[in-house]
């Protein structure tokens, strides 16, 4: 286990007071390890942006402390934490040039010109933009000024860089293309990156771990993998992928897996998850892609929707639906009309109870 | 009814009014008042025919007894004066308003709002009035000088009143708001996240300060000095209360020669001199914002 | 515990004090002028004794009633002269369209705006004489006119530029000709920033000094002349009176300026 770049302890973040106080970060703790990609995933206000200006020190804490490599940091400006921001919209001061913009943090900690040149020349060698050194931001693409935002918080060589939806304002083809260039130039680089977004399919991605984030709360740590196929509760299985939520009964417990009952008699064999008994009534998640069917059976396809890779059916049972998902295979057509009679095969290890 | 259907037509006639009142009552004077100063004074008032450029050698040179130019610095001190209790009331201004303008932007929208209000008040107050109300502060019986009289603390007046220092107070008084306005202007439509990003890039407070919100804040300076040096460089009013007829500048020099002097065409050739530097000052500011346009692309 | 440094972003220190100190002293002339109008001593800066005598004497002295009316008349009539041309030229200047001469119209009307006051005096005093218009009431009303457009113009503008174009597209949509679109669209519309520009002119105009000062002749003295020549004169309590009447003015018709454009950003956005 390599050293701990970032410990956040019981961070608890309140704006405002009195009736209007909102509650931006309730009692949050993690830590990050040196060296890892760590996004912080979740939807808008939900705590991931406060978070990484915490770190970055724009934001002092109403409870709880912040240790980054070990020191801590309660107080310090922003000037004085070996960390630093790519911004959402760039940040870059528009009456300086490329250079000027890239070459700031050092020229500030009081560099020598000949090292600030050779630091910049680096950074903008990093992001391939080394040509553009005297142009103005105003004179760069959306894209070329994401990747000069880059280069600037790269100079300084900061121990942590936090990314707060840097990708955000690209198209997507240049967004899918940027993933594999963060990721490479986190590995090559070596520094710790902080990464914050919305966007599920970035931080599948890139990151080596997750913490996805609701409400001020973290919902789940864990690898990539982890989130998706074993999610902690309902929140993260719904904003990660898609996911059928079935009301199902334990029928019989078999060491640690539990066989459970849905309405329509169903056993769905799943992992058991807390203290359940036999009897109890649980919520299993059932991601749509993990379920067969096969002709011929109770449930019947109400609804049929073509999605170019894949089809998407809904298909009922008495009160219970389900939406699966299939691939189109080779023939490019689906293997069933709306109307027809189908049975399902949900297997093991593919389906989750959830702890809430 | 229909109005003309030609939009050429319309807009002749929608401009005529502004063109014909504004062209003939403001810049049909302004160039009588040209020709004016080209002309041979009338002792009782008015100018006599004639073509002369005596009115703008009057402002350097004097006729002595034996009618030889001699040179006579009594004008050129009262047009340095002019420029530099003008230079003077927009540094007073500038480091005096700027904070607040900063100070304003970081509040809250309904303190700011609240806030621009009370700074816009005085400037549209009447400008005599609020100078008269300086005589009450600075004059030996005023507000300063009453108590610490009977208190003892000092003796003798201060003399405050009419000295240059009375009447930068005043100008500086008179155009504060013209100031705060446009630098607040500027500031409002700064990007903050700018300012975070020189603070991640370890910039201290005060070097964010130069190196991002002043250079940012730069138009609005400029807009500001500027603002504030017209009127103070041409300023009659206080001149004329608070430096009492002493400490004269360009605007006074101006209005005697038009009042008790009777020179029209000497009062006209200062009144150029003035509109000048005006438009220095002016074109000044074309240039830097012109230079602005060019570097952001 | 350690001792926190605590930083708040943006912060300038000292800008709480240094703003304080700058609002008192913006208002602390104006506050002591007012003060000392409520004295009751005959030496204005001696402090006797609350009184609103020199408010009864004051209104009740024939020469300070002639030269209110006379600065209400011209106000009235500078403003509505002002108002009318200025909303005229608003109405093809406040167009997003582009045409020749626009830039040109715009700045001619500015013009009194840029030229220092004293500069516009002297040159039409000169002018009045060049045309034999005889100094008084109808001088002071042509002055004060070209001195306000500026001022009424520009809230129009701001208005008209501010305005949705689509409204009046609507309202010929719906058969209005040009001028029922006019009367029933763009003037109501348009009424709030018309209302401001009066506010400015009429402030401008009762305020104005220096221009007054040149080309006012006998009988035509305001307010601002006679507390002038009461100043001149050797300051007496009536002054204060007068000024501090002045300032309730000004602040009464800024403050309505004030309330109109900011419910007009409520309205439009």
């Amino acid at each position: 286990m390599s050293a701990t770049a970032i410990a956040a302890n019981n961070l608890v973040k309140i704006f405002g007071s009195g009736p209007n106080a909102v509650t931006a970060l309730d009692n949050v703790s993690l830590t990050i390890s040196d060296n890892e990609f760590f996004t912080l995933l979740g939807p808008s206000g939900c705590g991931k942006t406060t978070l990484l200006r915490l770190i970055a020190g724009f934001e002092q804490p109403t409870e709880g402390d912040i240790e980054i490599f070990g020191s801590a940091v309660a107080g310090l400006p922003p000037y004085e934490r070996p960390v630093n921001t790519v911004f959402q919209h760039y940040a870059l001061f528009p009456h300086m040039n490329i250079a000027e913009n890239v070459g700031f943090g050092l020229k500030m900690l009081g560099r020598e010109q000949r090292e600030i040149d050779e630091a910049v020349t680096t950074s903008l060698s990093l992001v391939k933009m080394e040509e553009f050194a005297t142009r103005t931001p105003a004179q760069l693409s959306g894209g070329q000024q994401q990747r000069i935002a880059l280069a600037r918080a790269l100079a300084p060589r900061p121990k942590v860089l936090l990314l707060d939806e840097p990708l955000s304002a690209l198209d997507l083809k240049l967004r899918q293309a940027m993933r594999t260039e963060l990721k490479t130039l986190q590995r090559d680089t070596g520094i710790t990156f902080v990464f914050v977004t919305h966007d599920q399919e970035e931080a599948l991605t890139m990151s080596d771990r997750i913490a996805v984030m609701s409400a001020g709360l973290i919902q789940q740590i864990g690898t990539a993998r982890d989130i998706y196929e074993r999610p902690d509760n309902r929140f993260v299985a719904d904003f990660i992928g898609d996911s059928n939520f079935i009301s199902a009964t334990i029928d019989v417990i078999d060491s640690d897996v539990a066989h459970c009952v849905i309405g329509n008699g169903l056993t769905i064999p799943t992992q058991l998850v807390g203290d359940h008994r036999v009897g109890d009534t649980v919520t299993l998640a059932i991601r749509p892609e993990k379920i067969g069917l096969s002709g011929g059976g109770d449930w019947i396809i109400k609804e049929s929707i073509y999605l170019g890779t894949d089809t998407s059916y809904r298909i009922a049972s008495g009160t219970q639906e389900m939406t699966v998902r299939e691939q189109n295979a080779r023939t490019g057509t689906a293997r069933f009309n709306v109307g027809d009679a189908v049975s399902l095969d949900v297997a093991a290890q593919t389906t989750t109870m959830l702890r809430d | 009814m229909n109005l003309p259907q030609n939009p050429a037509t319309r807009r002749f006639l929608g401009l005529l009014p502004a063109w014909l009142v504004i062209g003939i009552f403001m810049v049909m004077p302004m160039m009588i008042l040209l020709v004016f100063s080209f002309m041979e004074s009338d002792p009782y008032g008015g100018v006599d025919p004639g073509f002369t450029i005596e009115a703008y050698r009057q402002i350097l040179f004097d006729l002595n007894f034996d009618d030889e130019l001699e040179f006579d610095p009594v004008y050129l001190i009262i047009i340095g004066r002019s420029i530099l209790l003008a230079l003077i009331a927009v540094f007073g201004c500038l480091i005096f308003g700027f904070p607040v303008a900063y100070y304003i932007t970081r509040q809250e929208r309904r303190v700011q709002n609240m806030l621009l209000y009370l700074v816009t008040i005085p400037f549209w107050t009447n400008l005599l009035v609020r100078t008269y109300a300086w005589i009450l502060i600075l004059s030996g019986d005023g507000v300063i000088e009453q108590p610490l009289k009977s208190l003892g603390i000092i003796e003798n007046s201060l003399e405050m009143m009419y000295t240059n220092g009375a009447v930068a107070t005043g100008l500086v008084y008179s155009y504060l708001p013209l100031m705060v306005l446009p630098i607040y202007a500027s500031l409002e439509k700064l990007d903050f996240r700018l300012v975070e990003a020189a603070h991640d890039l370890y910039a201290s407070r005060f070097q964010a300060f130069k190196q991002v919100i002043v250079p940012l804040a730069k138009p609005g300076i400029i807009a500001g000095c500027i603002l504030v040096f017209v009127p103070s460089v041409g300023a009659f009013i206080a001149p004329d209360l608070l430096g009492g007829g002493k400490k004269l500048m360009l605007g006074s020099l101006i209005h005697l020669q038009f009042a008790s002097s009777r020179n029209w065409p000497f009062g006209g050739a200062i009144a150029m001199l003035l509109l000048a530097f005006v438009m220095i000052a002016l074109l000044w500011q074309l240039r830097s914002a012109r230079k602005r346009m060019e570097e952001s692309g | 515990m350690s001792k926190k440094k605590s930083f708040t972003l943006g912060e300038l220190p000292g800008a709480k004090i240094w703003t304080l100190a700058f609002f008192i002293y913006l208002y602390a002339p104006m506050v002591v002028l007012v003060v000392y109008s409520f004295n009751e001593n005959r030496r204005v800066m001696n402090w006797t004794g609350f009184s609103l005598d020199w408010y009864a004497k004051a209104f009740a002295n024939d020469n300070i009633q002639r030269a209110a009316w006379n600065s209400l008349m011209i106000a009235l009539v500078a403003t509505v002269c002002a108002v009318t041309i200025a909303t005229l030229a608003a109405l093809i200047l406040g167009r997003r369209n582009n045409f020749r001469g626009k830039d040109t119209s715009t700045g001619l009307i500015s013009l009194p705006l840029v030229v220092p006051e004293i500069a516009t005096a002297v040159a039409t005093l000169c002018f009045f004489a060049v045309v034999g218009i005889q100094l008084g009431l109808i001088s002071v009303i042509i002055a004060h006119t070209v001195f306000c457009i500026p001022f009424a113009f520009l809230p129009i503008r701001a208005r008209l530029e501010g305005m949705d174009d689509t409204l009046e597209q609507a309202s010929r949509d719906l058969y209005a000709n040009d001028w029922q679109t006019f009367r029933y669209v763009t003037l109501p519309l348009l009424m709030p920033g018309i209302f401001a520009g009066a506010m400015l002119s009429f402030i401008i105009s009762i305020d104005d000094f220096i221009i007054t000062l040149m080309v006012a002749g006998a009988g035509s003295t305001t307010l601002p002349l006679y507390i002038y020549g009461m100043i001149r004169r050797g300051i007496t309590p009536e002054v204060n009176v007068i000024s501090t009447v002045m300032l309730a003015i000004s602040i009464v018709f800024i403050t309505a300026y004030w309330l109109l454009t900011r419910r007009q950003s409520v309205t439009t956005h």
